[in-house]
């Protein structure tokens, strides 16, 4: 039910936001008191990444920053 | 030109003007009510003073020493005897007086509470979030004290009287008290509170100074008769300063308080009608006509007000309105424009050696002849009227580097609108033909993307100005690149009504066309060759219909579909389909099947949806162009037409029609019988009650549905309707069962009518009877008319349609402003994000998958099988047809383009 929810390593973080020419705070959000935040253990300044389902590619790959 | 750079906004904040700032940026005070005297020369502080700023010509502004026109106006100030509530801020009072002392002012909550409060409002403001959650509990939680933990001072509920009264204890709170009061809040409590106490004291709501707007704001206007007349809020100054003149004389000499209350409410009155001339339980400050003012805030709110009336839209030049009418002898991607409308519009077009000559062409006929000029910019940029004495004159003056403004011509691109502007094919670019009459004139087969219909619409044409705006329009906004909606990736824009009962006619199963006929039919195309012909008739050639709409096909187009009027029966016979319903196109030749709403209906044309993608746009458009003509043709040379006694069914289908309903009113009493006798068995999860209405609903809707179909039967299928229903040309078997057969049940809210009188619907029935006709049933049709009652409740669920649209309306309208407002910044980049202004990433790829809606087919992945089924199909052959086709496209369009 759930999409699989991960935290993005040191290694991976930075391919990505140099892949989308960003910073971490242009990613969208989560809330640390996200029950599955609690659930994967990440803090505040994380980056998750979020596989889910989607209706129009089957999967859809979302980068999250967890916020306070 | 200049340009400048432009500049991002850091930050926005908003705050109190505090009483000494008010002063700061007044440039005068103003003591008199006066504005001119007996010379019609403003009086010095006054409500004119020409230090606010001038608005007659000739004076100059005592500030800042400009014009009118230049001088941007400044504000003054009046200093108010005592001070008035500001009405925004009624109820953030009523707030504050709750939450903190009644004598010593502090916040009525414990310092830790404090301090944990402030902590919690400085981190959401660290991270941009909103602090009214933190706020709201303030003030909820320190409203809760009875006695103030600083001075002892027991608490008394404040209470509040709409708009401006506050109560403790039946007393009543002057403005002055409560300023006062304020004045004590600390300023760490008035952070706790949510304010920064530097830019918003909580004492300022209170005003002790009003500015006074600059004069530039509130122009007197001068009748005819020489009178001047105020703006309305120069009135409401005026009324101010009366008053506060009356109070402070009152004060002065010492009248009794209830007079200084009374004038005090009053001035309380004029200041907040001032402020806002529609404050609930406030009545509303009038002009002597009676006219309610129009004052600060209605200048502000509502559709005509300064945001949504002169920021968000305005009105612009180089536009016209008129009525549409159709004419499909136009293009779909053209647009009929009244001669008198052409004069009107211009186009700047800068003079070079090339079109030096074109120029003074057009100059010369002048602003009444046709394709003329109205204007002409001469070299050092002064603008002169061609008239009809001085414009030899000027066709022998002008030169390069000139600019003249012609007229709109054939060809030129427009913008054409209709509102309401829901999607992007509701402005699309058109080429102007210019047309005699005074209506705007486009293709039927356009009004499907603007939900246009010839009944007294009127649309909005748009002439852009630049080369740049000209390259946009034609690019991206071109009617042949809309014709695929965004929305379904099929085609929105397609035959209807006579274009695809003409064409059903034509192709639906064989007819002999002699030579003649077939030529007139296709004269209006772009078809100059007739093909093989079927056969000979006394050596007479002759071709049917399938063969005629082919010539039209495009060259290697393949295509299997079932037609809109297929049955989906058990098992499809397809090319043997006795309804001609299997659609067979093989290498651009129709072999089996019949054109219809599948075929070439706008929404659902599979055939154009086919040629735009895999032949391209303008090819789709000639497609759009040729088929409606042949349509429209084939359709006069048929004759169609749908009269009365078209709806009339033999005496036998009556009889048969009567006997299928009275026999479902009568299953319909049984089920009442059951039901009172309860021995009706009940459906799981209903209550008796619902069991019955459900059982009777089923019965009467089948009944109506079997006298439909006799109905149906016995009119054939050469009826004229049932042809347009089975074509999807228009109209619906529904209709015709309603016309031909029996209305059916009328419903309010998905149920029979219940409403009424006492337990019955009306005094012609039993109270209590369930029966079908006492509940709303139309046994009649259309054409046999309906009985008094059946009249009756035929009104009643008619009126729930047009409640529902008119309802419908209004909500989507608002929900569209907001979603528009929402999304309007949001932009894909070229790395396939989706971002808003500030750069943060909304979407990591556009829709997930980045793909564009309008290339899908019909909102499906499947593009990917019909570009497989292109190639597999004779590649080679596909290729040459291809490039013959491009080669044969509109050898007259060229000319068209000659003079762009
Ligand atoms: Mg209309
Ligand atoms: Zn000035
Ligand atoms: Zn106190
Ligand atoms: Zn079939």
């Amino acid at each position: 039910m759930v999409p699989y929810h991960e935290i993005l390593d040191e290694e991976e973080l930075k391919f990505v936001l140099e892949h989308y020419n960003i910073g971490k705070e242009h990613l969208p959000k989560i809330k640390v008191k996200d029950p599955v935040i609690k659930e994967i253990k990440a803090q505040v300044g994380d980056v998750i990444k979020i596989t889910r389902k989607s209706a129009t590619a089957d999967e859809a790959i979302i980068y999250r920053l967890v916020i306070g | 030109m200049i340009h400048s750079v432009p500049k991002r906004i850091g930050q926005i904040k908003f705050g109190f003007i505090s009483p000494k700032e008010f002063r700061k940026m007044s440039v005068t005070r103003v003591i008199t009510a006066d504005t001119y005297d007996d010379d019609g020369f403003p009086i010095d502080m006054g409500l004119m003073d020409t230090r606010l700023g001038v608005i007659d010509p000739g004076l100059r502004c005592k500030t800042c020493g400009q014009r009118a026109g230049e001088c941007p106006g400044h504000f003054g100030h009046i200093e108010l005897v005592a001070p008035v509530i500001h009405i925004g801020f009624a109820k953030l009072i009523r707030k504050l007086l709750r939450a903190i002392c009644r004598s010593c002012g502090q916040l009525l909550l414990t310092p830790n509470e404090k301090t944990k409060y402030l902590e919690e409002i400085r981190a959401k403001v660290e991270i941009g979030h909103s602090i009214d959650d933190v706020v709201n509990t303030v003030f909820k939680e320190s409203r809760k004290a009875k006695k103030c933990p600083y001075c002892g001072e027991e608490q008394i509920d404040i209470k509040f009287e709409k708009p401006t009264t506050y109560l403790e204890d039946k007393h009543k709170l002057m403005p002055a008290d409560i300023r006062d009061l304020f004045e004590k809040i600390p300023d760490d409590d008035v952070e706790v509170m949510g304010m920064d106490p530097a830019s918003a004291r909580p004492e300022w709501m209170l005003l002790t100074v009003l500015p006074v707007p600059p004069v530039t704001m509130r122009p007197s206007i001068t009748l005819e008769s020489g009178q001047r007349s105020e703006d309305d809020i120069t009135h409401k100054l005026v009324d101010i300063i009366r008053i506060n003149q009356r109070f402070q004389e009152n004060r002065e000499a010492g009248a009794p308080q209830l007079i200084i209350e009374d004038l005090w409410e009053l001035l309380q009155y004029h200041v907040t009608t001032f402020i806002d001339n529609a404050v609930s339980g406030v009545p509303p400050a009038r002009h002597r006509s009676g006219r309610p003012l129009k004052t600060l805030s209605q200048r502000l709110k509502g559709k005509e007000g300064r945001f949504r009336g002169s920021l968000s839209g305005k009105r612009v030049n180089f536009s016209a309105r008129t009525v549409i009418s159709p004419d499909p002898n136009l293009s779909i991607s053209e647009v009929g424009v009244p001669e008198a409308t052409a004069k009107e519009l211009t186009i700047t077009m800068n003079v070079t050696q090339h079109n030096i000559n074109d120029a003074k062409e057009y100059v010369a006929r002048g602003p009444e002849r046709h394709p003329g000029a109205n204007y002409v910019i001469r070299g050092d940029g002064r603008r002169v009227k061609v008239t009809d004495k001085n414009s030899l004159e000027l066709v022998e003056a002008i030169e390069t580097g000139w600019k003249v403004e012609r007229h709109l011509k054939d060809g030129d691109i427009v913008l054409f609108n209709r509102q309401p502007s829901l999607h992007r094919m509701s402005i699309m670019a058109h080429e102007v033909k210019v047309l005699p009459n005074k209506t705007f004139r486009l293709n039927p087969a356009v009004c499907p993307p603007y939900n246009a219909d010839f009944d007294g619409d009127e649309m909005n044409l748009h002439v852009p100005q630049t080369e740049e705006a000209r390259a946009e329009a034609k690019i991206l906004m071109h009617v042949e690149h809309n014709i695929l909606s965004p929305r379904f990736g099929g085609p929105i824009i397609g035959g209807i009504h006579d274009h695809i009962s003409g064409l059903y006619l034509l192709t639906n199963r064989d007819k002999k066309i002699y030579k003649p006929e077939a030529l007139e039919l296709l004269k209006k195309s772009s078809i100059k060759e007739l093909m093989e012909p079927a056969g000979y008739e006394n050596g007479k050639p002759y071709w049917n219909g399938k063969q005629i709409f082919s010539m039209i096909l495009p060259d290697g187009l393949h295509l299997t579909f079932q037609a809109e009027m297929c049955e989906h029966c058990e098992e499809c016979t397809k090319g043997e389909c006795e309804r001609d319903a299997y659609v067979v196109i093989e290498d651009g030749i129709l072999k089996h099947g019949s054109i219809d709403e599948k075929a070439i209906g706008a929404f659902k044309s599979k055939i154009l949806d086919k040629i735009y993608k895999e032949y391209g746009e303008e090819n789709a458009r000639m497609f759009v162009d040729d088929a409606t003509r042949l349509g429209i043709r084939a359709i006069m040379r048929m004759g169609f037409s749908f009269g009365i006694d078209d709806e009339d069914v033999t005496a036998e289908a009556d009889v048969q029609i009567g006997e299928v309903l009275s026999e479902a009113e009568e299953r319909v009493t049984k089920l009442i019988m059951a039901y009172s006798a309860g021995e009706l068995e009940q459906l799981p999860g209903r209550s008796l009650d619902e069991t019955l209405e459900m059982k009777i609903m089923q019965e009467l809707g089948r009944a109506r549905d079997s006298a439909g179909d006799i109905a149906g039967r016995n009119l054939g299928l050469s009826n004229s309707a049932v042809i347009m229903a089975q074509s999807g040309a228009r109209g619906s078997m529904l209709n015709l069962t309603q016309m031909a057969g029996c209305v059916g049940q009328q419903a309010v809210r998905g149920e029979r009518i219940q409403r009424g009188y006492v337990g019955r619907t009306l005094p012609h029935y039993e109270t209590g009877d369930l029966g079908a006709d006492a509940r709303g049933f139309v046994k009649s049709s259309y054409k046999t008319g309906l009985s008094a009652t059946e009249y009756f409740f035929h009104a009643i669920g008619g009126r729930e349609g047009l409640v529902d649209t008119a309802v419908r309306t209004s909500q989507s309208g608002y929900l569209q402003r907001r979603m528009v407002n929402a999304l309007q910044d949001l932009e894909v980049q070229y790395d396939g994000t989706v971002r808003d202004t500030r750069g943060m990433i909304v979407q990591f790829i556009y829709g997930e998958d980045g793909l564009d809606p309008m290339k899908g087919d019909f909102g499906t992945r499947e593009s990917i099988r019909r570009i497989i089924n292109l190639h597999s199909n004779d590649t080679v052959n596909h290729a040459s047809h291809r490039a013959k086709l491009l080669a044969l496209s509109r050898p007259n369009q060229s000319e068209n383009q000659v003079h762009r």
